[in-house]
């Protein structure tokens, strides 16, 4: 059950979207295929829904090959970053639309198009057009639209992308207790990390036409399998030629064996966030980030004198961009 | 989205439309006017009425252009950077030389500024009639490819020069006049390709003099009355490639503006 | 930032400009239509010429329209969605009729289907008279306003882009039913006004069906041919009443043109 890309190859005249990609997702998980632009997680997404032919390979849905088969018939939902609204249609209209397509009965239609309005918190704007909608409400329509012909599978393309920074954080949230109710199969493309780690089961992160790393977020940040991924998922400085999380850094104002010695060039209040930047020898960008409870921060002040040394796990800067995904 | 049978009726139909409608009269008009060789299209085109016909059609065409791209700019301004009563009305009128017929044109031209003009200014069978007969005409072109252009203007970019010390010509020269030369030179383009095939407007106030204000278009349709198709086919490529050949050149010259123009 | 007088010589530039090439000869056509009084106007108004030149423009316009709208929308839908191929080629083609004198458009007709033309030939022996008759006419119309509907499409069809069409394919939808409740309606606007300026080409052609024609009068006559008879034959109230009726569509064309414009920004539609 569930979703099984194998040994996925794309090309778009020269450029190589997809090489060789093999993911599985399991049935009833939300997962996230998370990357830069042009990493290839868009090109995975329409494929698996059959609106790119990929040059190679196999994509399963629910046990069945559906590689030869044309989007309408493998059950899939779509909703698209920018909505993809008919908006000569009526809200109504719009999620009726894959229902009607369907010749169900209009009795049938008028009670799944208003059980589904309700479900997405759109009660009462049923006759409104999608000019008259925000870009929340927009793509809450467009996912209700989706959901109204029960798909074996849900497929997300960047669906926040096009909103500002707190209705989308407010979706996401929102997105997250839909699939707890609804338990459809769900994947989501995003570049937006934080989005991915807050709502995923697992993440597949993606660069440069390749799944780099497919783990729990929390695996994800805590055992990241390349450079590109721990940098990606999280905030990382060099300390000692070692890439560190800037709030895996212990200061201290006395000297330390083995530390490396540097002074406080800047501290920068965030409110529960302080972020302390650091001038040392050999280092270009060394920052550290304390929480403004820690007792050190009243000690630190431009001029200070500091020994900086890592606790946690770094990963060598060195290391190679292109290791084999490591499923956790 | 590929989808293979039935793309390939509305293929069919759609290529088999255009190609009955406008490639086989094309193709017939390059073969009369080509197959009896050169020396009888160049003797074509050398026919004294004809040639002085071709060079009559080309000189006005090439000044009714550059009247065009001077008054076409200023109306192009006026109607962006300026309001004032009854702007919008002005607006739409300029619209009217596209939909109003050709002839209807051409006769109402002659009715007020021929012999019997109220106005007593008789330019009629006269070049400088021809000329105002296809200003009317072109007028849309130039005023058109140019408003968008000065909508699109940066006017911080101005307030900035100005700020800057430079004076309103000045402005206009550096700042302004590069943005909408890509507008000025594909609408004198397409007024310069109209005017020289241009038939309804012209026929009646030309007065059709041959050496003095007989056009190509109206030298054309003489021939093909005088039973001379392969002639008149000759004159026609010729117009047709001259009409052609201005579009691509003024088509290169708008890109490489627009590119110099950032 | 400009001088007060320097604004207003512009002005008056310009509406002086405008109003000696357009206004005034346009204006001129009312004046001389009705300059000997209303009997001549009506007289001709109801003349079995000028009737029978009216229902020849008409029917011509009436045919070629909805052909070069069935046949614009197919043709932009091959170019931007199907990108066929050569549709580089075929588009020149499409543009061709803007850059061709009415007249070349004629001849080239002529060539093709007179007695002695390529096709002319054959179905002149079947008796069927296409030039100096009425179907020659419709060709001619329908070749120098073909363009519009295409032009006006393809940009359009560009900018409202495949999202939508690609939603109702995952929802299911046939081909079919994607174009006529999907792709159409959101180019509506731009069909409109592609038709609107087809049939004012249409309605104001003047050379190509005058060539193709042979200006029969009472015979094969379209309304612009008839103002131009009749001014040849020194009925000017004649001509001018026909030539203001004409120049009345035209007027109403322009301001369902504008209308348009106007009401694709309130929807917010991409042109």
């Amino acid at each position: 059950m569930g979703i099984i890309a194998e040994n996925i190859t794309k090309r778009f005249g020269d450029f190589t979207a997809l090489d060789d990609v093999s993911l599985e997702i399991p049935s009833g998980s939300l997962t996230a295929l998370l990357g830069p632009s042009g990493s290839g997680k868009s090109t995975l997404l329409r494929v698996i829904a059959g609106l790119e032919v990929p040059d190679t390979g196999r994509v399963v849905i629910d046990d069945v090959d559906r590689t030869a088969d044309r989007p309408r018939d493998r059950g899939v939902g779509f909703v698209f970053q920018h909505y993809a609204a008919f908006r000569h249609m009526t809200v109504f209209e719009n999620i009726a639309f894959g229902l009607r397509v369907r010749k169900t009965p209009k009795a049938r239609v008028r009670e799944r198009v208003e059980e589904l309005i309700d479900l997405v918190q759109l009660t009462g704007m049923a006759k409104r057009y999608p000019s008259q909608l925000s870009g929340g409400q927009r793509q809450r329509m467009a996912l209700a639209r989706a959901l109204a012909v029960e798909p074996r599978v849900l497929l997300l393309d960047e669906p926040f992308g096009a909103l500002d920074a707190l209705v989308r954080r407010e979706l996401r949230a929102w997105l997250r207790r839909l699939h707890d109710e609804v338990h459809v199969t769900t994947v989501l493309v995003t570049h937006d990390q934080e989005e991915a780690m807050e709502v995923a089961d697992r993440i597949a992160v993606m660069d440069h036409s390749r799944i780099e790393q497919v783990a729990t977020p929390r695996n994800l940040y805590e055992s990241p399998a390349s450079a590109f991924v721990m940098g990606f998922v999280g905030p990382l400085t060099v300390l000692d030629g070692q890439q560190v999380r800037p709030h895996e850094i212990a200061l201290d104002t006395a000297p330390v064996d083995g530390a490396v010695r540097g002074f406080v060039t800047r501290v920068i209040h965030l409110g529960f966030e302080v972020r302390v930047e650091i001038a040392a020898e050999g280092h270009d960008d060394l920052w550290v980030q304390l929480s403004r409870h820690d007792p050190i921060v009243s000690a630190l002040g431009p001029g200070v004198p500091v020994w900086a040394r890592a606790v946690g796990n770094p990963v060598p800067s060195h290391a190679s961009e292109h290791d084999d995904p490591v499923a956790v | 989205m590929r989808r293979r049978g039935q793309g390939a009726l509305s293929l069919g139909l759609a290529v088999g439309y255009l190609g009955l409608i406008v490639m086989i009269p094309m193709a017939a008009l390059a073969w009369a006017g080509l197959s009896q060789g050169a020396a009888s299209f160049w003797a074509a085109i050398t026919e004294p009425e004809t040639l002085a016909a071709l060079q009559l059609t080309l000189a006005i065409s090439a000044i009714v252009a550059i009247v065009n791209a001077v008054m076409g700019t200023l109306i192009a301004w006026v109607l962006v950077r300026y309001r004032f009563p009854g702007r919008g009305i002005v607006d739409g009128l300029i619209d009217l030389p596209f939909a109003l017929p050709t002839i209807v044109a051409g006769l109402t031209l002659l009715a007020i500024y021929g012999p019997n003009s109220p106005f007593g200014v008789n330019i009629g069978f006269t070049r400088v009639g021809i000329a105002v007969a296809l200003l009317l005409v072109t007028l849309p072109f130039v005023v058109r490819a140019v408003q968008p252009l000065l909508r699109e203007a940066d006017l911080e970019a101005e307030q900035a020069a100005a700020s800057l010390g430079a004076g309103p010509l000045y402005v206009f020269r550096r700042i302004i006049f590069p943005g909408i030369r890509p507008g000025i030179l594909s609408g004198s383009g397409l007024a310069f390709a109209r005017a020289i095939g241009e038939f309804g407007a012209v026929v009646l106030i030309a007065g059709n003099l041959p050496f003095q204000t007989k056009m190509s278009s109206v030298d054309i349709f003489g021939l093909i009355e005088q039973d001379k198709p392969d002639a008149a086919a000759a004159v026609s490529l010729t117009l047709l490639v001259i009409s052609l050949a201005s579009l691509a050149l003024f088509d290169f010259l708008e890109r490489r503006s627009a590119r110099e123009a950032g | 930032m400009r001088a007060k007088p320097v604004k207003w010589g512009l002005i008056a530039v310009a509406l002086a400009y405008l109003l000696a090439i357009l206004v005034i000869p346009v204006g001129a056509v009312v004046w001389r239509a009705f300059q000997a009084g209303l009997d001549p106007v009506t007289e001709t108004l109801t003349s079995d010429l000028f009737l029978h030149a009216m229902w020849l423009t008409l029917v011509c316009t009436l045919i070629a329209v909805p052909l070069n709208t069935i046949f614009g929308v197919m043709f932009a839908m091959l170019v931007v969605r199907r990108r066929m191929r050569g549709r580089n080629f075929f588009s020149l083609f499409a543009d061709l009729p803007l850059a061709l004198s009415p007249v070349v458009i004629g001849l080239s007709l002529v060539l093709v289907w007179g007695i002695h033309g390529w096709f002319g030939g054959w179905f002149f022996e079947h008796g069927i008279r296409i030039i100096f008759s009425l179907p020659g006419m419709v060709l001619a119309t329908i070749f120098v306003s073909l363009p519009f509907v295409v032009r006006e499409v393809v940009p359009v069809l560009r900018a409202v882009g495949t999202e939508q069409e690609e939603a109702a394919e995952v929802l299911g939808a046939s081909p079919s039913r994607i174009f006529w409740r999907i792709t159409l309606p959101s180019i509506k606007w731009g069909v409109a006004y592609g038709v609107i300026l087809t049939t004012a080409r249409a309605l104001g052609e003047y050379g190509a069906v005058a060539v193709v024609s042979g200006r029969m009068t009472g015979q094969t006559e379209t309304a612009t041919i008839f103002v131009d008879s009749q001014w040849t034959q020194f009925n000017e109230e004649a001509a001018f009443t026909a030539a203001l009726v004409l120049a009345v569509i035209a007027v109403i064309v322009v301001v369902a043109v504008n209308l348009i414009v106007r009401k694709e920004d309130i929807d917010g539609h991409h042109r």
